[in-house]
């Protein structure tokens, strides 16, 4: 085993070694520090992974995936289902991402346990088997694995929802369940029309197109797309995400927001486009439309949202909708762009859902109308709530800036009527997200102390600080220094992208 | 790395620096509030004044136009870089905007202290204050220097963030944030337009650098689409119509700020951006004639809605829209070097006048005009800068303001008649012909404000009003220097030389293009007798009355600046909230009540298949076997076929 297979297989080991542990363990405060200890181990692979030599060899043709380091091992021979593991510029910032956001989530709950019945341990273990499902999800190399860690995922995370969310959680949380898993019977189907086609599950031969007729292609497509674009998720597919996020606990919205969602994008670049890039090509117009309309739609339901998460939910719908132009566009430009877009969206969305969580904490109340006067009672809150909230909006300069911006100018690059209506439309949908986050920040922060507001005192807890602290940097190296993220995705995109056209 | 660049990229990292250190200081300090206070005064000021020099350094050091730059990021193909693009009109914008900026620094410790006016709980909070203007000058110097239109669109649009949060600074006024939001809202949209431009040009040139970008041969109806989108963000930035709503509004700001925001960032921003591209624009003669049109109406809408205002901000707001539209106007007619003279000029004499206002604002407690009156006598200091800088923004010669306007409007006078400019030469006629009229309109309102402010009998007779304090009289008498000798820095060769666009050739030896001596220069000089005359006239007649009473019918609609916020709400406001709600409305009912109608769908179909298997004996009986026989049938009529 090399070094490289080592550091796959401990990236899932760790956090799935680390669940067991706290399970373990009976003390609820001791079992919560393990499990923030192995979330810690586990982000040391997953940087790791990307550090080193990053050249591809190889003979032939040049595949569409070239991982830095794979594992190819037998899983079940009989069913030819491969252990296939691998990482590479496209998974590797997400990797880092998930890694990094487990960690902070753990570590939150190692000073607050959301209120709603649920132990501590519980819900840290159950932390830690998402990670492990989402992680998978990022570095399967293999159609049918691919699937199992996306299902991984599911329960966990449904779990959390029920067990510590709000008034209304099992409600959200059993319409996240079906209706993500309505998803995951589409993505099965498609997943099998591809392997029984092609005769192998094997993402790095089936990237191209590998000999798929045009028909499977489409059908291949279609099933694919509709499947993750629940997951993204993209208009109109979307209507699980407010709820689920309104009652989730605020370590799970920011999971749910910072990467769960980001399995969608992900698999939408490797598996749809990659596996069946004719189907793409045929479909990128009806993609494009589709993730303006979700820009255009999500920025005005916030405009007219009176719930704190609510709107930050849905704000993810307008911010995945630029991603998705992104990958619609099938050009250079559009990938990179949804590439950084979904790292941007992760950090920064993780943060505002850290924060409005921290005001709810704080006043009991989430409803905009009830919310006012916040610098005055607590300025510091208030002014990290502002700087979330600009850089959600796509300030040039801080992370969320690129993706927005070059998602428009791919769609300029691809030229001709449709290209350009959508990328003035998503322009525009660029100028109403400011207008919601700045009426969001004037009700929320501006204005004199509402009485909900005036009990709020102006101290940050060290643990509070701890975890937004790492993202608050983020948004300002990314936004920075874009190449941090895409300085490595620029080979991954291009070798896709050869094979697809 | 020359020396001259590494001068250029010190000048917008030194404030960015120590704006970030300012941002971590304690926002309301508690007990050591005094301590982080004079910290942060002390940053902000250093922060300006080493811009300042680092500004200064650079004009002394540069002799011919630099360019350096690193790839930023590479997006498939399109380069991003981070570099600067120095020549000599950089040089002179930045050394006006660090030394009005360093003025704002020094102004706001004075201005920005608990006054006798202020109730007991007033916190101003000045380490975030401080720390934002220091932002926003690193963020214009970003502009300033930038070679890059990404790298530009990133200053560009920091300013709108630090203008927002500058105008909300002002906690006791209801109306600031908002104001606030409305000023980052409307240049936000202009920039919708911005971004697509800056696109549509990288796209074409397949880089973003602003050398690349001039460099590559654009088809024309690439480079018109493109510079028309660069316009909105122009308008927006720079409070042309029809995205000048948020001006005047913005005057809910602390008066320092509104002294940054007019005199030498934000409003600055448009119309130096134009100048960095202007060779693209000289393409495309249809951007600029639309740009003329704009820079028309602007001007004398902004003029004439300073004539009718009672606050004393207000007019000086609306007077910097009026002196925009003379630069826009400048640039339309085909010369970027009086639009930067005229820039150049205008932001000392509006930084001195807003500052002056400010110190007249700290002493009688109120910015209306109807309740000042009579403060000449104990407010000499302020009462001459006022004067001077009011004279300055009339025209009055010598001051700087007459020869830079003089300088746009005899670049207007040869488009007109000579058609020397790009745009056809009813661009020309257009801008000289609104210039001219706006020269009689200005004086008027120049001198109604001195008059209400500083002559006949108080109104306020329980005041006491006196000179600032030394913090605030010193950045407002300093000021008063280049705002009354500023303009003969025109006949300067070297200063005209740098001002000067490169496009132009080799100055001929002797000449001094910037400032024209010629009998025209009489016309305006009798337009603004004539315009300070009739205000005075009014005046005289009744010196308690406000002269704006001559307006007559028209004074409300003035004031209200041809209620054109109006238009704007019912044309864009209530359109787009009435759609979001409906919007939003369709996504709950629709969208998601099919997913939950399909849920309660399943649900209703498996109760009723559930109620249909709870049947009595009999007729489960009756149902098993008729299950039978169909199976039965089925099997005997396949095997028949088969």
């Amino acid at each position: 085993m090399t070094y490289g297979q080592f550091l796959l297989v401990a990236v899932l080991a760790v956090p799935a070694l680390g669940a067991l542990a706290v399970a373990t363990v009976p003390r609820d405060r001791a079992a919560r520090l393990v499990g923030t200890v192995a979330a810690g181990l586990a982000l040391v692979p997953a940087v790791l992974l990307g550090v080193g030599d990053h050249n591809w060899f190889g003979y032939g043709p040049s595949p569409g995936v070239r991982p830095w380091h794979q594992l190819d091992l037998p899983w079940v021979p009989g069913l030819d289902l491969r252990f296939h593991l691998g990482v590479d510029g496209i998974s590797w910032p997400l990797v880092v991402l998930t890694a990094l956001l487990t960690l902070l989530c753990c570590g939150y709950t190692l000073w607050r346990v959301p209120a709603g019945g649920g132990s501590g341990r519980a819900l840290v273990a159950l932390l830690l088997v998402v990670e492990v499902g989402i992680l998978g999800t990022f570095l399967a190399l293999d159609m049918v694995l691919f699937f199992l860690f996306f299902e991984v995922v599911l329960l966990p995370m449904y779990a959390i929802i029920a067990g510590w969310g709000g008034a209304d959680r099992r409600r959200a949380a059993r319409k996240f369940a079906l209706y993500t898993l309505f998803g995951s019977v589409l993505l099965l189907v498609g997943v099998y029309t591809v392997v029984a086609a092609a005769g192998t599950a094997d993402i790095v031969a089936l990237t191209g197109g590998a000999g798929l007729s045009r028909n499977t292609q489409l059908a291949a497509f279609t099933l694919l797309a509709v499947a993750f674009a629940v997951k993204s998720p993209l208009w109109p597919l979307h209507s699980w995400l407010p709820a689920a996020h309104t009652q989730a606990p605020t370590v799970g919205s920011v999971i749910l927001a910072g990467v769960l969602l980001k399995m969608g994008t992900y698999g939408l670049i490797r598996v749809a486009v990659g596996v069946a890039p004719e189907g793409a090509r045929w479909a990128a117009p009806v993609l494009g439309v589709l993730a303006v309309a979700a820009i255009i739609v999500g920025s005005l339901v916030c405009l007219a949202q009176d719930e704190l998460k609510r709107l930050i939910a849905y704000s993810s719908v307008g911010h995945m909708g630029f991603v998705l132009l992104g990958v619609a566009t099938l050009t250079t430009t559009g990938l990179q762009a949804a590439l950084i877009g979904n790292i941007a969206h992760g950090i920064i969305t993780g943060l505002l859902f850290f924060l409005a969580g921290a005001v709810k904490d704080r006043a009991h109340t989430g409803a905009l109308d009830e919310l006012s006067g916040l610098r005055e009672t607590a300025p510091r809150l208030a002014g990290l709530l502002g700087f979330a909230a600009v850089a959600s909006l796509g300030l040039p300069g801080l992370a969320g800036f690129w993706g927005e911006a070059f998602a428009v100018v791919a769609a300029v690059r691809r030229g001709g009527p449709l290209w350009t209506t959508l990328a003035v439309l998503a322009a525009v949908g660029g100028a109403l997200t400011a207008a919601y986050f700045l009426r969001l920040l004037r009700r929320v922060t501006h204005g004199r102390p509402s009485p909900a507001v005036d009990r709020v005192g102006p101290g940050l807890a060290a643990a509070e600080l701890t975890a937004w602290v790492p993202l608050v940097l983020l948004a300002l190296a990314v936004g920075l220094v874009p190449t941090l993220v895409l300085g490595y995705a620029t080979g991954p995109v291009e070798a896709l992208l050869e094979v697809v056209r | 790395m020359s020396a001259t660049t590494l001068l250029g990229a010190l000048l917008p990292v030194v404030p960015l620096a120590a704006a970030l250190v300012g941002l971590l200081l304690p926002p309301d300090g508690g007990v050591g509030r005094e301590r982080s206070r004079r910290t942060a005064a002390g940053l902000g000021v250093a922060g300006a004044a080493v811009a300042l020099l680092v500004a200064v350094a650079l004009l002394v050091t540069l002799d011919r136009p630099v360019e350096a730059s690193t790839t930023w990021v590479d997006l498939g193909g399109l380069a991003v870089t981070l570099g600067v693009r120095l020549d000599g009109a950089a040089a002179l914008v930045a050394v006006a905007v660090t030394a009005v900026a360093l003025a704002v620094q020094v102004y706001s410790i004075g201005y920005l202290r608990r006054g006798p006016h202020d109730d007991v709980d007033v916190d101003h909070r000045y380490p975030p204050y401080a720390a934002q203007i220091t932002l926003f000058t690193a963020a214009m110097l970003l502009v300033v220097v930038s070679g890059d239109l990404i790298l530009l669109l990133v200053g560009w649009e920091v300013m709108g963030l630090c203008s927002y949060l500058l105008i909300a600074h002002d906690r006791r006024l209801p109306g600031a944030p908002a104001a606030a939001m409305k000023a980052f809202l409307v240049t936000r949209v202009g920039d919708v337009g911005f971004l697509l431009g800056i696109a549509l040009l990288g796209v074409s040139a397949g880089s973003f650098r602003i050398a690349d970008v001039l460099a590559h041969d654009h088809s024309t109806g690439m480079l018109t689409a493109a510079c028309l989108l660069l316009l909105a963000g122009v308008a927006g930035k720079s409070a042309q119509f029809p995205l000048h709503t948020w001006l005047p509004d913005a005057m809910a700001g602390p008066t320092p700020i509104s002294a940054l925001i007019h005199a030498a960032t934000m409003v600055a921003a448009g119309v130096y951006a134009v100048t960095r591209l202007y060779p693209l624009f000289v393409q495309a003669p249809v951007a600029l004639a639309v740009l003329g049109v704009m820079a028309a109406i602007t001007l004398l809408l902004g003029a004439f809605a300073a004539t009718a205002q009672d606050d004393i901000k207000r007019v000086l707001a609306w007077s910097t829209v009026s002196q925009i539209g003379y630069m826009t106007g400048a640039l339309a007619v085909g010369s970027p070097s009086a639009a930067l003279f005229h820039l150049l000029t205008h932001a000392a004499f509006k930084a001195l006048l807003f500052l002056a206002a400010g110190a007249v604002i700290h002493g009688v407690g109120t910015t209306l005009m109807s309740r000042m009156g009579g403060l000449r006598t104990t407010m000499p200091v302020t009462f001459w800068c006022t004067a001077v800088g009011l004279g300055a923004l009339a025209g009055v010669p010598p001051l700087a303001g007459f020869w830079s306007k003089e300088g746009v409007l005899a670049a207007a006078e040869s488009a007109a008649l000579d058609g020397t400019g790009p745009t056809p030469a009813w661009v020309g006629w257009l801008v000289w012909l609104a210039g001219l009229l706006g020269v009689a309109v200005t004086a008027w309102y120049a001198t109604r404000l001195l008059l209400r402010t500083f002559f006949g009998a108080t109104r306020i007779p329980l005041a006491h009003p006196h000179d600032p304090p030394a913090v605030m009289r010193w950045p407002v008498l300093l000021l008063a220097v280049p705002a009354a000798l500023l303009g003969l820095a025109g006949f300067d060769h070297g200063f005209a030389h740098r001002l000067l666009f490169p496009t132009v050739p080799v100055l001929p030896p002797g000449e001094a293009l910037l400032v024209h001596l010629a009998p025209a220069l009489l016309v305006p000089v009798a337009l603004l007798l004539l315009g300070a005359g009739l205000a005075w006239a009014g005046w005289r007649r009744d010196p308690a009355a406000d002269p704006a009473r001559a307006l007559g019918p028209l004074r409300p609609v003035f004031a209200r600046a041809f209620r054109l916020d109006d238009v704007q709400h019912a044309l864009v406001v209530r359109p787009v909230t009435a759609l979001a709600t409906v919007v939003r409305t369709g996504d709950e009912v629709v969208v998601d009540g099919v997913v939950e109608g399909s849920g309660r769908g399943a649900y209703r179909l498996g109760g009723g298949l559930a109620a249909l298997h709870r049947a009595a004996l009999p007729r489960a009986a009756v149902a098993v076997l008729a299950g039978a026989l169909l199976i039965g049938l089925a099997a005997v009529l396949i095997g028949a076929g088969a």
